[in-house]
């Protein structure tokens, strides 16, 4: 434990010393105050219909805060690539993971550490998307719940593209090549379920199962259902096993 | 302290190492040296539990490198060939990262982190970047992290390769005052480094090994017949001069070396165990010529390396 943590630590200050936590925070916070933006804005287009008679009751919850979340999904597939590229390929390159193999630690403490590293750096960064709606607590009073599992779900699936991103990084000393296959891995697993539109047979149901948009969606709604937090949860723990093969791997083929 | 048994290293299509054995006792500083290629650096990185052999076992202060691994890599302070430096970091920030790595905590890492600093003269400048760092600076630091765990062994992988010369000087320095308390294998391929440096030498040359000896007896191994270079001044010429010298008894093989102004220096090669320079002396003084010099050439390591790895070739 206590060597996960000082690895742990060690990635969290390495994006921090670099300008990659910046400049990711930065970009995010860009792109996802303009979603959240035009989300409030919308939705003060609808309140003067309503104000009028027409249309529905108003409901912040499922005209802001599920888009909002919605949206943190889709910019998570291209935010993580970027933030695990580095985990191994660096490393790799540089020839400090020979540092770290020759250490009295074992590999899967050393991925490990490196996972929570990368999450806690992506959990910073959906700590601004905590501001942009904490604006929306104080000028009214939605339901905070369906907040508390969106972030639930943005933690489970970041941690699961992050697992399957620290995996592709140690398959290569080429950081561009790391992030690249991350994000077009990411970006399949986000569109599987649109095979279901015209399919029906087996193999659609499979990619259904492992589309992460049909996952993540009951948790913007509020929804806490074992089957997706299952999902989730193994397909982090395969990422895991994964990544700490490929690094055992490592020694016979280097 | 080291035992090493017929380990191979092969990949699909070349052998990197091949059954290779040697021994290294407690406190000794070995060199191992072959020309670039000839799989030092696989051996260590087999030592250092890096890469598992393909065959053969290595033991380690005890414990075996494929059954122990992590009790070994506690004995063991590695320095690759290019010291594993995190440029992000501070050296202090990083030696104290190391030393978490390698076990160390509290007030007993903190100790250790300013021991280390002090010991591989990188004190002054802890608060910097290691980017920042000169190529001689980053080296030592590589230095400190290797010893911050007061290792058993120490294994350094062409500790100063890319160095200017003052800094050579410095590392092979440093190097040497950390004999004693650890057992040391330091690879080079460059040979004088080896002669002021190390107790015993491990030759190996395109995976194999060569010779394992220690310094003195490799290179009497290699004297077969002494050599003595002869300098004469002498008005004659130097046909008449080696004639002279290939005739006095014991003598084997006369090499003219060098005309100089007014007289030749010559190598001549004695028969084995055949002292000649009192003769050879007694020859040139009833010639009437001048005997300006006379002194045994002994074999430089680099010849005796050469000796060794082109027999190899040629065998």
């Amino acid at each position: 434990m206590r060597n996960i943590l000082t690895i742990c630590q060690k990635e969290i200050k390495s994006y921090f010393v670099s300008p990659i936590a910046y400049a990711l925070m930065a970009i995010y916070a860009i792109v996802s105050g303009f979603f959240t933006y035009v989300a409030v804005g919308y939705f003060l287009d609808r309140s003067i219909g309503a104000a009028a008679g027409r249309g529905g009751p108003m409901d912040v919850n499922e005209w802001v805060i599920r888009p909002v979340i919605m949206n943190v999904g889709v910019i998570s597939l291209f935010l993580i690539p970027m933030i695990t590229m580095r985990l191994f390929a660096e490393e790799k390159r540089s020839g400090t993971i020979e540092l770290l193999i020759t250490s009295p630690i074992r590999d899967y403490e050393i991925v490990v550490g490196k996972w929570l590293g990368a999450l806690a750096m992506y959990a910073c960064i959906l700590s601004l998307t905590a501001l942009n709606l904490g604006v929306l607590f104080m000028f009214g009073s939605p339901d905070w719940r369906p907040v508390a599992t969106g972030f639930l779900g943005m933690l489970l699936q970041g941690g699961c593209l992050l697992s399957i991103g620290a995996f592709l990084s140690n398959t290569t000393k080429n950081q561009i090549m790391a992030g690249a296959m991350t994000f077009g891995v990411s970006l399949l697993m986000w569109t599987f379920d649109w095979f279901t539109g015209f399919k029906s047979d087996a193999w659609a149901k499979v990619l259904a199962y492992l589309s992460l948009t049909a996952h993540f969606e009951p948790f913007s709604k509020g929804v806490i259902d074992s089957k997706d937090v299952i999902f989730y949860v193994s397909v982090i723990v395969l990422g895991l096993f994964l990544t700490t093969r490929s690094l055992e791997s490592l020694r016979w083929r280097a | 302290m080291i035992k090493v048994e017929g380990i191979s290293k092969r990949y699909p299509g070349h052998t990197a190492v091949d059954n290779i054995s040697f021994e290294v006792e407690k406190g000794q500083i070995v060199g191992f040296l072959g020309p670039n290629g000839a799989g030092k650096t696989t051996t260590m990185r087999i030592l250092t539990c890096f890469m598992p052999p393909t065959s053969g076992t290595a033991n380690v202060a005890g414990f075996d490198v494929l059954e122990n691994p992590l009790e070994v890599k506690r004995r063991i302070g590695y320095l690759p060939e290019t010291p594993p430096l995190y440029p992000e970091m501070e050296v202090a920030e990083y030696l104290t990262f190391v030393g978490k790595l390698k076990g160390l905590s509290g007030d007993n890492l903190k100790k250790r982190v300013a021991e280390v600093s002090e010991k591989c003269n990188v004190a002054d400048v802890s608060q910097k970047l290691v980017s920042k760092l000169s190529k001689g600076y980053k080296q030592r630091v590589g230095l400190a992290q290797a010893i911050i765990h007061n290792p058993d062994v120490l294994i350094l992988d062409e500790p100063t390769s890319g160095l200017d010369p003052k800094q050579i000087h410095e590392t092979r320095d440093l190097i040497k005052g950390l004999a004693g308390e650890h057992t040391i294998i330091l690879s080079t391929h460059i040979l004088p480094e080896v002669e002021q440096i190390c107790e015993r030498v491990v030759i190996i040359s395109s995976g194999k090994l060569v010779a394992t000896d220690t310094m003195e007896s490799l290179k009497n191994r290699m004297h077969g017949s002494a050599v003595i270079g002869v300098t004469v001044e002498t008005p004659s010429e130097s046909g008449l001069v080696q004639e002279k010298l290939e005739r006095v008894a014991g003598v084997s093989r006369v090499i003219l070396k060098e005309t100089l102004e007014g007289g030749f220096a010559f190598e001549v090669e004695s028969l084995q165990g055949r002292r000649v320079q009192a003769d050879l002396a007694r020859a040139v003084v009833e010639a009437g010529w001048n005997l300006t010099e006379l002194r045994p050439v002994s074999l430089s390591l680099e010849e005796v390396f050469l000796q060794l790895t082109a027999t190899e070739a040629s065998a």
